[in-house]
């Protein structure tokens, strides 16, 4: 077994707003491996970002509030760690990349500067030296020209060279956890797979732990070993990679694998599968599983209590009812 | 052999038929856009495509190859650079006025993204009805009972009527566009990019409903995306663009199967396929650079910068798209030579 380093306990993450307390993150518990790459998957608005930007403090508080549960990073808890302090963890221990290159960069300063700014700050190195060191970086990400580039302005970078520009960033202070939120969603296609390939190759060269935020299932095929699956602000389901996309144990899943087009797939007459209704309302979430409402195989306890997460086998767990051993042998039979 | 020649007789024969079917005919279409006094970026250059009746026309390619451009020339919202467009045999541009507001009743257009495509002051029966009232068609009850009628066909409900956009989902609204859409009779709709701003099980839902009514009311679409899979899924016939010009026309499974386009196999396999197993096993041909701008594309084939076939005639000369096999066309001075 790898060694651990994060787990994420119990979290509940809620935003105050004019309408009331948005439930945006309610008991979200994963482990971090080192060296692994770990996806969260969900559609917009099942808590993933927002679990992704407590890791590093970046939910604005207020409005939002970790009303409970912990994040255990190097024996610390950083939940109740004072902003001077999390500011030293920001960047050099924990970094991340942002889904939108063209806003996420700051368009006054050069390329080089803003590469250089962690360095300074958190390694204490001299103008100098952080200018070999980012020019080293930007060489590492495969950006051509990379002394004179150092000095241009990120107008004049390309979505997918500025996507580069953000991940040399990211790493050039070597984190151990390196969280991207959708780093290819705003790119094209061609460009995605020129990204996904570098992230790879810089992974196993600097041996940092992925924590990736996405909606696209293909993407996580391609790069994640193990994946957490979150709805309405809960986990539904986490394992490895192999468990999730063939021995899913849990309806939502099923939905979700379902409802995708794939590539290899031919073109057929008949109904594309779609999951009907919509999310649950995280302003006044039901108390049972949040995809109660939406699912086919919905009992009454599902209705009235959330279910565990049950242990299917080692990494493997899923929070529905329907693992459960007393579960109606009619379901699992359909299943 | 005889066979073979059947078969190459069959296809003419579908060929000749499919012709007099069209209902869209796009030819040498061009729309620059002036940058400055002598730079024009030319979006779409010089495109020549036909659309049949009741097909599904995919369009895709990367942002900026000038796919949404083609959908909005097509329908008049930008005016043409050059090229004509026909729609059932009648030339669309300089048409008289009358003609010109029938054109624009029977080709509409459902849009990306809808946050903005709906007018947030206005309730939901008005912009649904918007057509219905430039185009006079029905008034009174007999208006608010299509009203009715069309909410519910796209999976809404009456109460919707007297409500505000910012009241439903993204899939929701999706729904209220496509209301609007088909408030006019329309023949031939324009969807550009519907689905790429919902989320991927809401997706399901709105192309599932497309393509209920398209068989319902023999629609038409032009169905323009950058999701290659979506595309695969809904389309008979699949377009591929790359800076502002057209590479290979296919039936939708020969253009998976077979791509014959160093661009378009490229593209195809950048595609991951949500199984892992498969995906580990699959070879990716990874590009190289980005896409030139279209200010100044290159003067011979406009991949030649990426393409690591290019040959010295890729670079001078610009290839046309042919048809190689039957309904399947490619713009590629070499692709005989291109194995795999």
């Amino acid at each position: 077994m790898r060694e651990r380093i994060l787990a994420v306990n119990k979290l509940q993450v809620s935003f105050n707003t004019y309408a009331g307390e948005v439930q945006a993150v309610r008991d979200v518990t994963f482990d971090l491996y080192k060296g692994e790459t770990l996806a969260i998957v969900g559609e917009s608005g099942c808590g993933k970002s927002v679990t992704a930007k407590s890791l590093m403090r970046l939910n604005p508080e207020p409005p939002a509030v970790i009303k409970g549960g912990e994040i255990i990073f190097e024996n610390r808890d950083i939940t109740n760690l004072k902003e001077k302090e999390m500011q030293r963890i920001r960047g050099s221990q924990i970094s991340m990349i942002f889904q939108d290159p063209m806003t996420s960069l700051n368009p006054t300063m050069t390329v080089g500067r803003q590469i250089t700014e962690g360095l300074k700050k958190h390694q204490k190195l001299t103008e100098v030296e952080a200018q070999k060191v980012a020019i080293q970086m930007l060489k590492l990400v495969q950006i051509p020209n990379a002394e004179s580039r150092f000095k241009e302005y990120p107008h004049q970078f390309s979505g997918g060279m500025r996507q580069r520009v953000m991940i040399a960033m990211a790493l050039v202070c070597n984190p151990k956890i390196l969280i991207a939120d959708e780093p290819t969603t705003a790119l094209d296609v061609t460009i995605q797979a020129q990204i996904l390939e570098l992230m790879k190759e810089l992974q196993n060269k600097i041996d940092t732990s992925i924590i990736l935020i996405t909606h696209d299932l293909g993407v996580v095929a391609h790069i994640a070993e193990r994946i957490v699956v979150m709805y309405g602000g809960k986990v539904v389901e986490k394992g490895r990679s192999e468990d999730i996309f063939y021995r899913s144990k849990h309806p939502y899943t099923w939905g979700l694998l379902k409802s995708v087009p794939r590539l290899d797939i031919k073109r057929n007459a008949g109904r594309l599968s779609s999951i009907e209704g919509t999310p649950p309302d995280l302003l006044a979430p039901p108390p049972g599983c949040p995809f109660a409402d939406r699912c086919q195989y919905a009992m009454k306890i599902c209705r009235i209590e959330m279910p565990p997460m049950f242990e299917i086998y080692q990494l493997h767990g899923a929070a529905c009812w329907i693992n459960h051993p007393q579960a109606p042998t009619k379901v699992k039979e359909e299943v | 052999m005889k066979e073979k020649m059947k078969e190459k007789m069959k296809a003419k024969m579908k060929e000749k038929v499919k012709e007099k079917d069209y209902l869209v005919r796009i030819n040498n279409l061009k729309k620059y856009f002036q940058i400055n006094k002598n730079t024009y970026l030319k979006a779409v250059d010089d495109v020549s495509l036909e659309i049949y009746k009741g097909e599904t026309l995919g369009l895709v390619g990367e942002s900026g190859c000038g796919k949404s451009t083609i959908g909005r020339t097509i329908l008049g919202m930008y005016e043409a650079t050059g090229g004509s467009v026909e729609f059932n045999g009648v030339k669309v541009f300089g048409m008289k006025a009358s003609s010109t507001k029938e054109f624009k009743r029977k080709a509409q257009m459902i849009f990306q993204d809808p946050y903005a495509s709906l007018n947030p002051r206005m309730l939901v029966s008005n912009i649904i009805a918007e057509g219905i009232d430039i185009h006079q068609l029905l008034k009174g009850k007999e208006r608010t009972d299509r009203i009715y009628e069309l909410l519910e066909l796209v999976g809404l409900n009456k109460e919707h009527a007297n409500r505000f956009p910012h009241e439903f989902s993204g899939g929701q609204r999706q729904r209220i566009g496509i209301a609007r859409a088909l408030a006019v009779n329309p023949e031939f709709i324009v969807c550009d990019e519907p689905i790429s701003a919902l989320d991927v099980s809401v997706q399901a839902q709105v192309v599932n409903l497309l393509q209920e009514l398209q068989k319902q009311y023999g629609l038409t679409y032009l169905f323009i995306a950058h999701d290659l899979s979506m595309v695969r899924y809904i389309s008979d016939r699949v377009a591929v663009m790359y800076l502002g010009a057209v590479m290979e026309l296919a039936d939708s499974n020969d253009l998976y199967e077979k791509p014959l386009h160093p661009y378009t196999k490229a593209l195809l396999s950048a595609i991951p396929i949500p199984d892992p197993d498969i995906q580990k096993g699959r070879q990716r041909i990874i590009l190289e650079g980005d896409v030139p701008s279209p200010i100044n594309p290159p003067d011979g084939c406009k991949f030649v910068d990426r393409c690591s076939y290019a040959e010295e005639i890729c670079k001078t000369k610009r290839p046309e798209l042919l048809e190689v096999n039957p309904g399947h066309s490619v713009a590629c001075h070499i692709w005989k030579d291109i194995k795999d």
